[in-house]
């Protein structure tokens, strides 16, 4: 058990930089994900962590030890790899008990922990199985087995579950989160999913391009997204983004993407009165625009004109894609909403939640502004 | 199920003969140059020196005499054959572990420089030199001048450190050492270039977890590595071994087989060519070919495994 810490950490492969100027402090027990899309630095971040990546600048603490030159062996961190990297030629009991044999822990003690650990992931029957007589599946879990029975005081997690198929890896998901309760440990956690992030973390870390961009629990990240990427990258459906300016009538505040224009309520519109007449970026995730037959009551809801491109039926919803003037966006809407292809509909904004980004500082990643 | 088993896709009925058609060239060229000859070998094997009579016509009063086998009595139990076995036993020992385990060690240290392929390309340029240039370059290394002025570059070093110079190719202790030396150093490039391409075969994220488990540099090879590799290692060795078991041409070119360093395969030629004994030869080459064999064997069963699990 102990808190990582990185500060200023860069790590540079020739001219390209993977992380940049990284700051971040993990607190003792926390269930940290790493997430972007590939490319964005998580993953060297891990392995940094891990001592297979040497920083270029920066010091990496586990606890109080600053670790920069302490070789992978000696830093006390297991690692599970997105691959699960199990030793062909030994059976699942000797991979398990490979760290442990090193260390020189007894064999009574190997043998006992190596059980407890199998029985806490249901693997107890394929102890003397080689790998590939194991289904993939399987596999995960005699990996997170070979990092528990270590019991290390940091958990590293490369991706875990990418090679589980999609029902599997919704299960694994919530043992993961039951496994973190359960030994009370530090756990980092890559992925490029967001799905992932979102249901296990206690904090998550967005990062893109080497930089970190926002590091907060995972209900802050949805309702307050720091920029236009956060806010683009967590959600599913993503959030729709219009290019829009602030317009000032009497004393309230309108959005105006030139093909359609909604009102900002008054008890948001405050930090907008600097922004009259100034191009923004609005914008609104899919399920806050209604069909306004099904519109919750005592939201300020915003009729905007839209046609409909495209209908897909989820069963307990349907995502319509709309176009508006030079606009296209996604609604996620109640099932029994009847609109057809082409038809030309109203639906409703609901402009309690809604998110301005500011491009003047940053044109790439405009921040958000509240 | 037995109507399963004789069900035969459209895409291969061919009718009866159409297989033996494609079959028929390489068949037809095997029997010529593989399988006439090797017959006709151990035809000659039980005649006489001209294959003019059957062999026990050979034997002389009062000597032991193996009748029809009087040729595998010399092949088997001759002085200078007991050598040449002797010879090959220690080629075996000591250039297949040498080429092996120095091929195994320079592919590992090459795997973790920058400047790997050309380190790799001079390793391997012996194998592109021929034997003969081979032994001539190192018939001036082993070089033993009777007078004062020592050319040879390893005497010259031990005369310069004030040793006494030594007749590598004559001395009966060293002199088949330095020939399996020479070996070593022109064979050690393929073994390396094949373990080096087992190695990179070897997934990263393997060697990786093994360092975070806790392994230092020499736990992760010998532990994780090496039994990875170790079906490369094992055809790599048999590999070696017929190869050895075949060595002709360095002892041919550097010592003719003379001063106890006789071997197999020059022995077979010299029989051959000098003695004009075809018996005799033929005898050896079937002995040389019963040696072979249970290597080859292995050699195919592991390709077939190794197939298998693709």
């Amino acid at each position: 058990m102990a808190s990582v810490t990185f500060e200023h950490v860069t790590k540079r492969f020739g001219d390209f930089v993977a992380v940049n100027d990284l700051n971040l402090h993990i607190e003792d027990r926390e269930f940290l994900v790493l997430v972007g899309p590939s490319g964005c630095g998580k993953t060297t971040t891990l392995r940094c962590l891990a001592g297979l990546e040497d920083v270029t600048e920066g010091i990496i603490k586990i606890g109080d030890t600053v670790v920069n030159d302490v070789p992978p062996k000696d830093r006390d961190i297991a690692m599970v790899f997105q691959s699960y990297a199990l030793y062909p030629h030994m059976t699942v009991f000797d991979n398990m008990a490979f760290g442990l044999k090193l260390r020189k822990v007894p064999k009574e003690e190997i043998k006992r922990r190596v059980e407890e650990a199998a029985q806490i992931l249901g693997i107890e029957n394929l102890l003397k199985r080689k790998p590939r007589e194991l289904s993939g599946g399987q596999r995960q879990r005699v990996a997170v087995g070979r990092a528990i029975v270590r019991e290390p005081k940091v958990f590293l997690f490369d991706e875990p579950l990418s090679n589980l198929d999609a029902k599997l890896r919704v299960q694994t998901r919530a043992e993961l989160s039951k496994l973190h309760q359960r030994l009370q440990t530090t756990f980092v956690y890559v992925t490029h999913d967001q799905m992932e992030a979102m249901t296990m973390a206690t904090r998550i870390a967005v990062m893109n391009k080497g930089v970190l961009q926002q590091l907060d629990t995972p209900q802050n990240l949805y309702d307050r997204p720091a920029n236009l990427f956060v806010a683009g990258f967590i959600g599913s459906p993503s959030m729709n983004f219009f290019p829009a300016h602030i317009r000032k009538d009497g004393s309230d505040l309108y959005v105006d993407a030139d093909s359609f224009k909604v009102k900002i309520p008054e008890q948001r519109a405050k930090p907008y009165y600097n922004y009259a007449g100034r191009e923004v970026i609005f914008g609104i995730r899919p399920e806050d625009i209604h069909n306004p037959q099904f519109a919750p009551p005592g939201i300020h809801a915003e009729p905007v004109e839209a046609r409909v491109d495209v209908i897909e039926l989820m069963g307990n919803e349907i995502f319509l894609y709309l176009v508006n003037g030079r606009h296209n966006f996604v609604a996620r809407v109640d099932p029994r909403t009847r609109f057809k292809v082409g038809e030309q509909v109203q639906v409703v904004f609901n402009m309690d939640n809604f998110h301005i980004f500011d491009p003047a500082v940053d044109r790439e990643n405009p921040v958000a502004v509240r | 199920m037995a109507k399963e088993a004789a069900y035969v896709p459209n895409i291969l009925r061919q009718g009866r003969w159409v297989p033996w058609l494609y079959l028929g060239p390489a068949l037809i060229l095997m029997s010529i140059f593989i399988l006439y000859p090797g017959l006709n070998t151990l035809y000659l094997s039980f005649r006489n020196q001209n294959g003019s009579d059957w062999a026990y016509t050979t034997c002389l009063a009062g000597q032991p005499c193996w009748g029809i086998f009087e040729n595998y009595r010399y092949a088997l139990t001759s002085s200078i054959m007991r050598t040449a076995f002797g010879n090959n036993l220690k080629w075996i020992l000591f250039m297949v572990s040498g080429t092996v385990l120095l091929g195994l060690l320079i592919a590992t240290l090459a795997d973790r420089v920058r400047y790997e392929a050309l380190a790799k390309a001079i390793i391997f340029m012996p194998m592109a030199i021929s034997f003969v240039g081979a032994g001539v370059i190192w018939k001036f290394v082993y070089d033993y001048g009777s007078s004062q002025v020592q050319i040879g570059l390893l005497n010259a070093l031990i005369t310069s450190l004030g040793g006494r110079p030594v007749s590598w190719l004559t001395e009966p202790q060293i002199n088949t050492l330095a020939l399996i030396v020479v070996g070593i150093w022109m064979w050690t490039g393929f073994c390396m270039t094949v373990l080096s391409a087992a190695i990179k075969g070897v997934p990263a994220e393997l060697l990786e977890a093994a360092r975070v488990d806790g392994a230092n540099e020499w736990t992760v090879f010998w532990q994780i590595r090496v039994p990875l590799i170790l079906p490369t290692i094992a055809v790599v060795i048999t590999t070696m071994i017929i190869n050895v078991l075949k060595i002709f041409d360095i002892v041919y070119v550097m010592t003719g087989g003379n001063y106890g360093t006789e071997v197999i395969a020059n022995r077979l030629y010299i029989e051959m060519y000098t003695s004009y004994n075809t018996g005799r030869a033929a005898a050896i080459a079937m002995v040389l070919t019963v040696i072979i064999i249970p290597a080859i064997i292995f050699n195919i069963r592991r390709f077939r495994a190794q197939e298998a699990m693709r």
